[in-house]
């Protein structure tokens, strides 16, 4: 194949630019032969860029800290809980939440390749998919989420969640302390993506107002 | 196959390195997001399941498969998986240019740009019924078989002959085992929790367990 010819006059330093040649000339080969349509990869990519993306968990969360009953819910049936705010589709069709508490904190990996709940995170980070985190959160957790920051004190359970199934996991973060009676809206504005995936904790109401100021 | 995409345990991949999430842009080159709305649109097609595409990443060499960036394996495996459905020939691919024309019943399948957003929120379950009854339940203790199989599976290298306990049945899922093989049968898919000392021994860190899902056909029970 074309590729092959090239890696080996190039060895291991194929300039990212073929790399894009290289692509370009399969979207053309692919529109010519009326395979794809254009405008369907463009209504892809801004799906993705624009609509489906970490906002959507957040709201997950902050309805969960906010309300005992939709709490409930994803416990017992995650997907339609999810299902019920909106989101549902393409890599979120089997959802489970896994809740921190003060005594266990949760992170997901996927080890084999890169499964993520995109309904309600959307596309992975870089970090989420490449080799060093997926080699090592599964053997070294502390040590990959101290690498984020986080110091998980020794006495707390940490369970790691290897997504080798359809099964797509959703991390609940602990609420933070401090953030009793606000709404909704306002709680949804201390969830991160990296949060629900569980190498970070929630933002702190402190930390939330020195970002805006 | 015990291949370069089978990660967990590896050393000597480095730090995380994390970018900073305020400001990580969903796509690093305009290159990227063709080839991940190229994958998803040619799925579409109906050539191929989401595990015959993973097992297309994973049948590079491991080092190829380490060397690339995520996006670089997805292209390998779009282009692989083209060529050897028939889809495109293997010299239309190195041209860039067509030699014959696509096969009709393709083309009835090309995703449009209106069927976009149904289609992606329709998404494709993997539940998939079957007649067994399930060989265990929450609490069993069960051990993942020490097999090797060349094909696709989603039973990850280091929890291979090690003990764990059910978590929670899931009901019946799509066995990927035969699904890259393009055959689809249901089986019982539970949660199984191993503790961190008995996949990694006596030095591992206390207090720590990793969750694998994990079907029927992949364990045995543990006594």
């Amino acid at each position: 194949m074309a590729h092959d010819h090239h890696d080996h006059d190039h060895e291991h330093t194929e300039p990212p630019h073929d790399l894009a040649l290289r692509v370009k000339a399969l979207e053309s080969l692919l529109v010519e032969k009326q395979l794809v349509d254009p405008a369907a990869l463009d209504a892809l990519i801004e799906t993705y860029e624009t609509k489906v993306g970490p906002r959507n968990g957040a709201k997950v969360v902050a309805k969960a800290w906010s309300d005992p009953d939709f709490m409930e819910h994803l416990r017992r049936d995650a997907t339609d809980a999810i299902a019920n705010l909106g989101y549902t589709g393409r890599q979120g069709e089997h959802m489970v939440a896994v809740e921190n508490t003060p005594d266990t904190h949760n992170v997901v990996v996927c080890t084999l390749c890169s499964c993520y709940p995109w309904t309600v995170l959307g596309l992975p980070p870089v970090w989420y998919k490449s080799a060093p985190y997926r080699s090592r959160v599964v053997m070294d957790p502390r040590g990959v989420l101290a690498e984020f920051g986080t110091e998980l004190p020794d006495e707390k359970a940490v369970r790691v969640w290897d997504s080798t199934s359809e099964i797509r996991y959703l991390v609940i973060p602990e609420r933070p302390e401090g953030t009793d009676g606000w709404t909704e809206e306002q709680l949804e504005s201390l969830v991160t993506r990296n949060s629900m995936i569980g190498v970070e904790p929630a933002k702190s109401p402190n930390a939330a107002n020195e970002a805006a100021e | 196959m015990n291949g370069g995409h089978d990660l967990g345990g590896m050393h000597g991949l480095g730090p995380v390195n994390p970018e900073p999430e305020a400001t990580e842009p969903f796509f690093h080159a305009e290159w990227e997001r063709r080839v991940l709305a190229m994958t998803l649109a040619t799925g579409f097609l109906g050539q191929w399941n989401i595990d015959i595409s993973r097992h297309a990443r994973e049948r590079q060499h491991p080092a190829e498969y380490l060397k690339n960036t995520y996006y670089e394996n997805w292209m390998a495996g779009l282009e692989k998986l083209l060529v050897e459905k028939g889809i495109v020939t293997a010299e239309e691919l190195a041209t860039g240019k067509a030699s014959g024309k696509a096969d009709p019943a393709l083309l009835a399948k090309v995703l449009t740009a209106e069927n976009v957003p149904a289609t992606l929120a329709k998404g494709g379950p993997a539940e998939m019924a079957t007649e067994a009854k399930p060989r265990f339940a929450a609490g069993d203790a069960v051990r993942v078989r020490n097999f090797h199989p060349r094909g696709h599976t989603r039973a990850p290298r280091y929890v291979r002959g090690h003990v764990g306990v059910i978590h929670e049945h899931y009901g019946s899922h799509i066995l990927p085992d035969r699904s890259a093989m393009g055959d689809k049968i249901g089986v019982h898919l539970y949660s199984v929790r191993f503790e961190g000392e008995e996949i990694w021994g006596p030095d591992a860190p206390s207090r720590e367990a990793i969750y694998v899902d994990l079907w029927d056909d992949y364990l045995e029970p543990a006594r």
